[in-house]
């Protein structure tokens, strides 16, 4: 396995070979320390001012800048709404959002951080691409292709180290993480890891799952989707996101427009926020830890 | 410097006229629209650096209508600077061309497009603060309106151009006393506007925004101080030109008969007195 670089480390890369790059932020510093030195006045924090970082995003947009907004996901998507939808999505401009403690993530501070409608609200921007790295890894490896493309994009933050082994990147096309027949288990970011876990403890119950990690929401890999609903039985659909408007929905969209029939099972947030707290108890109180998860794939296998 | 503004005057009486002519067959935000009419003409004419010839200009000057609601005025000050034809203005409403209530880049000399209030400050400081980082001698105007200044994206805006010392943006005010439906001092009185914009950072001058005299004082050497934005309070008239219609309320949004159209084109030539029998249109 190659040294894994940092977020901030391939941030300052990019921007050394590519003078558009700008970091701007809503002074969310912790993923971003060393940059203000490194990049001076190509770093552009505006103070707790998330409508106003994205405004002038878009005017930086225009005079030929793609700025890398970094901010919390949850006041970056819902606070700034309107200035993302209007200013930059109307207009069609690459401005990068990178929406930190998505899902998750965010712990031990409570509903009001818990970016769990993130993807459903971002993805009914025209044009808009949704990018959900499953590690550091790949939250690095997918950040070229987000900056050179002219597209704006929310990126799902996520820089847990994992011990995945990716396939090369390529923006709107999912990778096959483990090969089965008798359920297929689609998800991105964050819960990809769990789930490969989740499925290796299947393996050893003799149940073979393919596990997908479509790795971005939009575009989303179509292909992908549909080739594993017709190779399996069954599909079920993981993701730190509300059952509205998130992972769970975009796959059954496909399904329906496709006319394949498949009994699909979600597994997110049904409805409701989450009990906050360190990281692993949540996963436990949530059921989303790889144990649990194998338990709740398996408890739909044998009762369908 | 000239003082004869003659020549002026008649471009901002035939901006008018272009935007009487706008408020019939679905009509148009007239009120705003003859307010920033002089504003609009002064700052195409003698300020801004850019024409029609140099859209693309990365060293131009940019002007940004944030209130969007008054682009009939500047629809009309691009045709009296060569933007476009005036036969287009025809196309008003049509949806064969982009010539609508709120203005989009799809229009020559549109910088951006807007209509929801309280953004373009924020954007217009992204290109200021771009020409900063080049070096560019770009600087970024834009006009807002007073009831505008109720949202909340307006000041924290405002907070960000003071912290990052933009000396290249020049926000306006077109204060003509009016909201939607309102006087601005009747919900979410404003003044001491200039006190407010002044504790936020801003070099501010106030002036009577249909002074073509004022005007050319106050951009006569910009930035008014280094290391500040400036802004420039405008004292207008909401529908300036037309007696019968200035300062009312309820004319803020028109739909006038061909009728009244020539009325009112008459009265802003200087004779009668329009009365108006079309209804008062609220549509907010």
């Amino acid at each position: 396995m190659s040294e894994t670089p940092s977020y901030q480390s391939a941030l300052l890369d990019l921007a050394g070979r590519d003078p558009r790059v700008l970091v701007m932020t809503a002074e969310n510093r912790a993923a971003i320390r060393d940059l203000p030195a490194k990049l001076g006045p190509r770093f552009i924090d505006v103070g707790i001012c998330e409508q106003t970082m994205v405004g002038m995003a878009a005017g930086l947009a225009l005079r030929g800048r793609v700025p890398v907004v970094h901010a919390l996901a949850t006041f970056l998507t819902l606070r700034a709404y309107e200035f993302i939808r209007t200013d930059v999505g109307i207009a069609g401009l690459p401005v990068k959002f990178v929406g930190a403690v998505p899902g998750f993530l965010s712990d031990g501070n409570g509903p009001t951080h818990q970016a769990i409608d993130d993807i459903s609200v971002m993805r009914t921007i025209p044009g808009m691409q949704i990018v959900c790295p499953a590690d550091d890894r790949e939250l690095c490896a997918c950040l070229p292709q987000v900056v050179a493309s002219p597209a704006p994009t929310y990126v799902r933050y996520n820089a847990t180290p994992s011990k995945l082994e990716h396939a090369p990147y390529a923006l709107g096309r999912a990778e096959v993480l483990a090969e089965g027949t008798d359920l297929a288990v689609l998800t991105a970011g964050f819960l990809t890891p769990k789930v490969v876990d989740a499925c290796a403890i299947l393996r050893g119950q003799e149940l073979d799952a393919t596990v997908l990690n479509l790795r971005t929401l939009a575009p989303v890999d179509e292909d992908a989707i549909c080739a594993a609903a017709l190779a399996c039985r069954v599909l079920v659909t993981v993701e730190d996101h509300l059952l509205i408007g998130g992972l769970y929905q975009i796959v059954t969209e496909i399904l329906v427009r496709h006319r394949i029939s498949v009994p699909v099972v979600p597994i997110g947030l049904p409805g409701r926020w989450f009990q906050p707290g360190r990281l692993g108890e949540v996963l436990e109180h949530e059921g989303f830890t790889p144990a649990r998860l194998a338990e709740r794939f398996r408890a739909f296998e044998t009762t369908r | 410097m000239s003082t004869d503004f003659a020549e002026l005057e008649a471009q901002a009486r035939r901006v008018r006229a272009h935007a009487i002519r706008l408020a019939t067959n679905g009509g148009c935000f007239l009120g705003a629209s003859l307010s920033c009419a002089d504003v609009l003409v002064y700052l195409y004419d003698r300020v801004l650096r850019v024409s029609p010839r140099r859209l693309d200009d990365p060293h131009r000057d940019y002007l940004f209508l944030s209130k969007g609601h008054d682009v009939p005025a500047l629809y009309g000050t691009f045709v009296e600077r060569g933007f476009f034809p005036a036969a287009r203005l025809r196309n008003h409403l049509s949806v064969t061309d982009q010539l609508y209530w709120h203005p989009n880049r799809a229009v020559p000399g549109v910088e951006f497009h807007a209509g929801s209030l309280g953004h373009l400050l924020s954007v217009s400081m992204g290109v200021a603060m771009d020409a900063k980082l080049t070096g560019g001698p770009s600087r970024a105007f834009v006009l807002v309106g007073d009831g505008e200044l109720n949202e909340g994206s307006v000041w924290e805006a405002a907070l960000v151009a003071s912290a990052k010392k933009l000396d290249n943006l020049v926000l306006i005010v077109d204060r003509n006393g009016f909201q939607a439906n309102v006087a601005t001092e009747t919900l979410l009185p404003l003044e001491p506007l200039g006190e407010k914009l002044g504790a936020f950072g801003f070099s501010v001058v106030e002036l009577n925004g249909h002074d073509f005299g004022e005007l050319q004082r106050a951009f006569a050497e910009l930035p008014r101080r280094a290391g500040r934005p400036t802004a420039v309070i405008a004292r207008t008239t909401r529908n300036k030109g037309l007696p019968s219609l200035e300062g009312k309320a309820d004319r803020w949004f028109v739909d006038l008969s061909p009728r009244e159209v020539e009325l009112l084109l008459e009265e802003l030539g200087g004779a009668g007195h329009a009365s108006l029998t079309s209804e008062p249109l609220v549509v907010r």
